[in-house]
């Protein structure tokens, strides 16, 4: 019991997959620049990994080792067609506001890197856990930067006024250098709180984290 | 006509550049920045493929998804396309062109999961191109991809050799960086508008 509880809480602090793995870095800087904005992102994206973990877990036994990638994203294209069309038909403001990253779901590092060094080696309910767990990490950190660069950008959360009367907006905050900007505020102080609690801080982008580590590191090595 | 080429490259170039404005390409961007060289491959390998990847998913889009009433089918074709374009053309370059596959060959791999590459086959959509003015946009967004590549890589070489305080060491101070540039970036508003 207490195993499936780490498997939950695993992604939403220890490997948090925007501040501590490194991954999914375009949908976060992109379509930050509101607080609902991240919550449609990261809701849409948690659907997409729910449905690609059980899937890739279910099938993981009959998936040669060698086609494996292309299999996944094959998975993930369809319950990404699924949500896409859902979002579509019942929410066309979040559909115009999240716009192409809605599609590039599937091309997201954080729901193939689980496909590949989760839900291929895990059986169907620890799936389940890790993936609700990822994806609450990635909904929760991608709402805090939405609400950081909402609150200073155009000085309201969640569209309602907050600072608007007595400080005057600064728009960058909303244009691609803040979302840089408040990204790397983040980054550093999670690597911080890291710190203090004992964890190695997150200096690179590295390739540990990324899904094609397994197919371009063997090249290297043959260098 | 001549305008309208000119003011796509532009807008790939700079006002709209891949990474910089469009937040596309974020991960080869960050990690394969470090050195000038690497980041040239890169870049090169990426335009590459999407030149070649617009010129196989525009047809196939206009030509058969679209008149089979399939278009809701268009993410899972292109990314499969893709995918398979990737494959080949690592199998073709290994097999023929041993040189060029020597030094672009590891990136190939990363490429089918860089959403700069699905994103420009989707752009060339929601934009209403047609082929010839998709195939320049897809140039135009690889060079500017490469320009955002090539200027960082430089920037990165100065401040891995700064005095940054502890804290900010590593990632942060590259995502700061960045910022600046894409702050420099959007001095071109309104170019070729």
């Amino acid at each position: 019991m207490k195993k499936h509880f780490s498997y939950l809480t695993n992604g939403i602090i220890k490997e948090n997959p925007v501040l501590r793995l490194v991954l999914g870095t375009c949908p976060t800087l992109a379509v930050t620049t509101a607080a609902v904005n991240g919550i449609g992102m990261g809701v849409a994206a948690t659907l997409v990994l729910l449905g690609s973990n059980i899937a890739i877990s279910a099938l993981r036994k009959f998936i040669p080792d060698k086609v494996r990638i292309p299999a996944y994203i094959t998975i993930i294209a369809g319950f990404v067609t699924i949500v896409q069309m859902l979002v579509k038909a019942f929410l066309p403001t979040i559909d115009a506001s999240l716009g192409i990253f809605l599609p590039l779901i599937v091309v997201n590092c954080i729901i193939l890197g689980r496909a590949e060094m989760f839900a291929s080696k895990n059986s169907i309910l620890p799936s389940v856990l890790d993936a609700i767990g990822m994806g609450i990490g990635f909904t929760a950190t991608l709402t805090l930067m939405g609400s950081i660069r909402e609150l200073i950008g155009a000085g309201t959360l969640f569209g309602f006024p907050i600072t608007q009367q007595f400080i005057s907006p600064m728009v960058i905050m909303l244009l691609p250098p803040g979302g840089f900007f408040v990204f790397g505020i983040l980054v550093a102080l999670s690597n911080k709180l890291a710190t203090k609690a004992g964890k190695e801080p997150v200096k690179n982008l590295g390739c540990s984290s990324c899904p094609m580590a397994s197919s371009c590191a063997n090249k290297k090595e043959a260098e | 006509m001549t305008t309208t080429i000119v003011s796509i490259l532009l807008a790939g170039l700079l006002t709209e550049n891949m990474v910089l404005s469009k937040f596309l390409g974020i991960c080869p961007f960050l990690g394969t920045s470090k050195k000038f060289d690497t980041a040239f491959s890169m870049s090169l390998a990426v335009t590459a493929v999407m030149v070649i990847a617009t010129a196989v998913t525009y047809p196939l889009y206009a030509f058969v998804l679209l008149p089979l009433n399939l278009a809701y089918l268009q993410t899972i074709v292109f990314i499969l396309v893709i995918a398979a374009l990737v494959q080949f053309l690592e199998t073709v370059l290994k097999k023929y062109a041993k040189p060029i596959y020597e030094s672009l060959g590891i990136y190939l791999p990363l490429i089918t999961t860089n959403c700069a590459v699905l994103g420009i086959t989707l752009l060339n959509f929601t934009k209403g191109y047609n082929f010839f003015e998709s195939i320049i946009n897809a140039l135009s967004a690889g060079l500017g991809f490469m320009l955002a590549l090539v200027i960082f890589a430089g920037i990165r070489q100065k401040v891995d050799e700064s005095d940054i305080p502890e804290g900010l060491k590593g990632l942060p101070i590259t995502l700061i960086a960045a910022s600046i540039v894409s702050l420099s970036f959007l001095g071109f508003a309104g170019i070729g508008g």
